[in-house]
């Protein structure tokens, strides 16, 4: 019974039914407009940019693997070069040395050569003045001796052991 | 992240707990002083038992509306009144206060017929009853037959050494309810007029904050209170309209959001045990009927082509089957929105009944106080029990928000939906 006579609850209520409709509606109005939509707005603006970004992120990582593949081809060209080159560089070198060994070796033959030419000269020359000198003194000491013969052999012989002595080989 | 959450889960536990302690507490208190004497109000003869605890009589004054908002005891939050009589004008009143209450909201004048009961504002049906302002001797409640032909327990207003019968708090039903349709509308700011402008007004300043939020700090990472609205706003944006609303859903996401923040914080707002909150708002049919034809008229207004069709004349079906098929349609309109009115106000009235209930267990085993060690016994039962009920009416408030607003999307849905074949 008690249900019946105060269970207000569930029977409509004329002066809240306008309340709520005012209150829900200015509730709707307010807060819809400048409040939920900007937010929702946002949101999906921010959505938008979350996967713009994403997709900035995946193309860009795609570009990075394709410069890595390329940076990976250049490396191994760079190293074959490295390799031609460290190789014509040897074989320049051992050319050069091998090239610098002959011509040292020929030149040091032509300088011998040289070397025993002048001395073979040079020998010949002492020799020549060697024999000028020898026969100037033969002369001289002819000389004295042919002036000498007047006097004793004995003397003479002194006088020409004393003349060869004053011959001074220098 | 984890540290933030696990704070705020203690700070969601303590302040249940808290609310609890304050429900049981609040409700103690106001017992206690009902069951004090009352030296001015005579207790009626032949009354039911008034020393008696009721507990299905405090449930109902707990769910019921009332145009004073109860406190506690004999304190009342008194509120404005506006009543229109037709062909006779209307009373505008500052607050109720103005029919000079003196214990339990019962008014000692009469104010052009009309008087104030617990609380409730009503009018007295006899027209011998004198206009303008009166003294009053107090009310009585007997069982009487009301405009329904139904014999019912009636409050009666003592004037003048004779009792005069008085209406439904103002009703429009015509009986359906075990109302009628009575000679006189109340349009005053009620205790859930009043609940709904303070949950309004904590919304929109809340709501207007966080867009402010969303504006300042535009293409950046959501922070703080913005962060944690937007999880719920998110939520519902990719499980409630998306799935069902498909690429328009940002046309109606606003009216979602609308409808699930303001059910929601109306419903956690009844779960405040004291003062201002505690108001059956949510679990009033009348709130709810105006919730849910905000829905039917958004969902009728926005039907296109596809969705009347598909109601007067079902594509692809014989035509003695659409004879059949377009009344059901037909009538599906109206029960739409009618199972979404009652659903949400029943669960959330049941709730608050099984509340008050389990607490109303502290008096019922104290014998109304009488008993120290009846009502300490009765506590320790009431307390895990209350706890639990207050648990569970969390999780309500929470799904039946989402379920009303799950079905608006629903039909929003069915009724925007193109043709796909």
């Amino acid at each position: 019974m008690i249900f019946l006579a105060e269970f207000t609850v569930f029977r409509p209520d004329p002066g809240l039914v306008i309340w709520t409709s005012i209150i829900f509606f200015t509730f709707l109005l307010i807060i819809g407009k400048f409040a939920f939509k900007p937010i929702v707005t946002a949101l999906k603006r921010r959505e938008h940019d979350i996967q713009n970004a994403l997709d900035a992120a995946k193309i860009a990582r795609a570009e990075m693997e394709n410069l890595k593949e390329e940076n990976e081809e250049l490396l191994a060209k760079a190293r074959e070069e490295r390799t031609l080159i460290i190789k014509e560089a040897k074989e320049a070198r051992d050319y050069m040395i091998s090239e610098a060994k002959k011509k040292a070796k020929e030149e040091a033959a032509v300088i011998v050569q040289n070397a025993r030419n002048d001395i073979e000269n040079q020998k010949i020359a002492a020799i020549k003045e060697l024999k000028n000198e020898v026969a100037g003194m033969a002369v001289d000491i002819a000389g004295k001796v042919i002036k000498r013969e007047l006097s004793s052999d004995q003397s003479q012989k002194e006088y020409v052991n004393k003349l060869i002595d004053d011959i001074k080989l220098n | 992240m984890k540290i933030k959450y696990m704070l705020m889960r203690n700070f969601l536990f303590s302040f249940m707990c808290f609310g609890l302690v304050f429900s049981s507490a609040g409700l103690f208190a106001a017992e206690v002083q009902q069951d004090d004497p009352d030296p001015v109000i005579e207790t009626p003869l032949e009354d039911l038992d008034e020393k008696e605890f009721d507990p299905g009589e405090k449930a109902i004054g707990h769910i019921v509306d009332a145009n004073a908002f109860h406190i506690g005891g004999n304190l009342f939050f008194h509120l404005p009144v506006m009543l229109f009589v037709p062909n006779e004008g209307w009373t505008l009143l500052r607050s109720t206060r103005q029919f000079k209450p003196e214990t339990y909201g019962d008014g000692t004048i009469a104010i052009n017929r009309f008087v104030l009961n617990h609380g409730t504002v009503y009018r007295v049906i006899d027209n011998s009853f004198p206009d303008g302002r009166v003294d009053i001797d107090g009310f009585t409640k007997r069982d009487a037959e009301n405009r329904c032909g139904e014999i019912v327990p009636t409050i009666f207003v003592k004037y003048g050494g004779q009792e005069y019968q008085v209406e439904w708090k103002s009703t429009i039903d015509g009986c359906f309810f075990g109302g009628s349709i009575t000679s006189y509308y109340d349009f005053s700011i009620t205790k859930n007029v009043f609940s709904m402008l303070l949950v309004f007004g904590f919304l929109t300043w809340m709501f207007l904050v966080v867009a402010k939020a969303y504006r300042k700090r535009d293409g950046k990472a959501p922070k703080g209170f913005q962060n944690f609205m937007e999880t719920i706003i998110v939520f519902i944006q990719d499980d409630v309209a998306k799935p069902f609303l498909g690429k328009k859903y940002d046309r109606f996401l606003p009216f979602l959001l609308c409808i699930f923040f303001f059910i929601l914080a109306l419903n956690l707002f009844g779960l405040i045990p004291f003062f201002p909150g505690s108001a059956n708002v949510t679990g009033n049919l009348t709130v709810t009927m105006v919730l849910a034809l905000f829905t039917f008229f958004t969902v009728n207004f926005v039907g296109n082509k596809h969705y009347w069709e598909h109601i007067f004349w079902m594509p692809g079906i014989p035509a003695p089957i659409k004879l059949i098929l377009t009344p059901v349609e037909f009538i599906g309109l109206f029960i739409k929105p009618f199972t979404l009115m009652l659903r949400l106000s029943a669960s959330i009235t049941a709730g608050h009944i099984v509340m008050v209930a389990f607490v109303s267990l502290i008096f019922i085993f104290g014998d109304s106080g009488a008993n120290l060690q009846g009502s300490i016994m009765g506590a320790v039962m009431a307390f895990p029990l209350t706890l639990f009920m207050m648990g569970i009416e969390l999780i309500i408030a929470l799904v039946q928000a989402f379920v009303f607003t799950i079905l608006t999307a629903s039909y929003l849905g069915a009724a925007t939906e193109e043709a796909h074949h």
